[in-house]
């Protein structure tokens, strides 16, 4: 998987420009696209698991902020209340270099996903329950009147339609988790930034480097923003 | 008189201290229409509510084919909101579902059914309202006489004992109303036992076989549109409230 899209990556962004301007700088192909491409391979497993199980865990903190027991819902408002509340960078340094105290080791990358889907899990948590309450209670006595049980409801009824109240708020967050995935350098995990950033003290190289980085973020967003368009499109246009 | 389906007895509610049903009892016999009329917060929709639950009664008892039910049991509760189905004012479709899947749904995630079965049972009950040709619409593409009737789709797909139908037609544009009642009338038609809250009494007039006067949460006269509404009744209280609203009343 790793080598099919680095090959394709390399081939696009290296192999064209080759082909077409002969005479390019070789610090741009020979150095800093390829670990770049590396670079945004490991981004990219960072962002996916991150977006998608930290939406998810976000629907289920929003759920129980809403319909739980007051225990429950209190708990899950502390849990969004401290993500959201702390910096990122904390949050992160805790995991990885703190949880050791407690025989809690973590690889770089675990370390990284589980910060990143902690974090964005509060803030998807919020925009969920925001959409919840917005629900009109109407939907829910005609669920029960037809013999719904309460978690039937939310699942079969709630949910879907708050889901699609919350999806251009959630895929704002999406757009926010790509961005700051670029702080899984202080965790030591490369992906684009700590790459990028490798290359440019490595080189000196410090304008055109993080110029190119940038792109590669804008890439990423654009990619991500057309995806949500879609899904927007087609999940939204059903009402 | 045979047993009752439904037996109401000495239902009380009070919402912020204040009573808005205060002790009310009466029976539904099957294939009984009771019609629920008085004027607007008389304590109508709050009875309705009450009855299958939606609003829990402060004290009273509610039984359903000789049992007593116990809205603290929630399988026992759902199994019964099932044998009651519930049209409401606003209609309160399922928005993120289409007319045909906002019949199905219940008949999948409560009765179990699989997705061709409802499918088939869903079809049908909208051929009964005359929307076969609606059912991949949804709520926001119908007009409110077809999405009061795919509610009624909704309810009668679930096999109902009775139904509880809170002024069904007091959301729709008058042009509308006609299309409903001519639904509602092929079920009383059909047998269907049904409690109404209206404000259209030619209609109530022609299928009640009671009608209860609701008003400040008490029963204040109850009869058959007969005895309340002919001109011999001048002076009953549904009588001079009919034509207060300028209906026309007498012996049809
Ligand atoms: N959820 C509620 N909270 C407080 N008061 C309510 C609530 N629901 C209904 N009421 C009051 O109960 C009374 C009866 O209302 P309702 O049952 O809607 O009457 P109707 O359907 O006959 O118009 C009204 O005075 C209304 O304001
Ligand atoms: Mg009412």
């Amino acid at each position: 998987m790793e080598e099919l899209f680095l090959s394709f990556m390399n081939a696009l962004v290296i192999g064209v420009p080759k082909f077409f301007f002969p005479q390019i700088d070789p610090f741009y192909t020979e150095e800093l696209l390829p670990l770049l491409n590396i670079g945004l391979y490991n981004s990219i497993l960072l962002i996916i698991p991150s977006a998608s199980i930290g939406f998810i865990l976000g629907a289920i903190l929003g759920s129980l902020q809403t319909y739980a027991n007051p225990v429950v819902a209190k708990t899950a408002t502390i849990y969004s209340q401290i993500f959201r509340g702390t910096p990122l960078v904390l949050q992160l340094l805790i995991i990885y270099f703190g949880l050791p105290a407690f025989n809690i080791v973590l690889s770089p990358y675990f370390a990284a996903v589980i910060g990143f889907t902690l974090c964005t899990s509060a803030y998807q948590a919020e925009y969920i329950r925001g959409a919840l309450v917005s629900i009109k209670k109407e939907q829910t006595l005609a669920a029960y009147a037809l013999g719904f049980s309460k978690f039937a409801t939310i699942k079969n009824i709630i949910l879907p339609q708050a889901l699609r109240r919350a999806l251009p708020g959630c895929g704002n967050e999406i757009i926010y988790l790509i961005k700051y995935s670029s702080l899984a350098y202080v965790v030591t995990f490369y992906e684009l930034t700590g790459n990028g950033k490798k290359i440019a003290s490595l080189t000196f190289r410090v304008l055109d480097s993080y110029f190119i980085l940038a792109l590669y973020y804008l890439f990423l967003v654009s990619i991500a923003t057309l995806l949500l368009h879609y899904l927007e499109k087609n999940i939204l246009s059903q009402q | 008189m045979t047993k009752p389906i439904l037996s109401v007895r000495n239902i009380c509610k009070s919402f912020n201290k204040k009573e808005i049903l205060s002790n009310l009892s009466f029976d539904v016999q099957k294939g009984e229409i009771k019609v629920l009329i008085g004027p607007s917060g008389g304590g109508k929709s709050s009875l309705l509510q009450c009855l299958n639950f939606l609003i829990f009664a402060d004290s009273g008892e509610i039984s359903f084919k000789g049992n007593s039910i116990n809205p603290k049991k929630p399988t026992e509760l759902r199994k019964y909101r099932q044998q009651v189905g519930m049209i409401f004012q606003d209609f309160n479709l399922f928005e993120h579902l289409t007319a045909l899947e906002n019949v199905t749904i219940a008949l999948r995630k409560v009765r179990k059914f699989t997705k061709k079965e409802a499918t088939e049972r869903a079809l049908k009950e909208l051929t009964l309202v005359g929307l076969q040709d609606k059912t991949d619409h949804y709520p926001a593409q119908l007009s409110g006489g077809q999405k009061q009737r795919v509610s009624i789709a909704r309810a009668l797909a679930m096999d109902p004992t009775i139904l509880l139908l809170d002024e069904p037609t007091s959301a729709l544009d008058p042009e509308l109303v006609n299309e409903v009642l001519q639904v509602i009338k092929k079920l009383a038609d059909n047998g269907m036992t049904m409690i109404m809250a209206t404000h259209q009494m030619d209609f109530a007039q022609n299928i009640a076989h009671e009608i209860l006067f609701i008003e400040n949460g008490t029963i204040i006269e109850q009869g058959s549109p007969k005895e309340l509404l002919c001109e011999s009744q001048k002076l009953s209280r549904t009588y001079s409230f009919c034509s207060a609203l300028g209906i026309h009343t007498g012996e049809k």
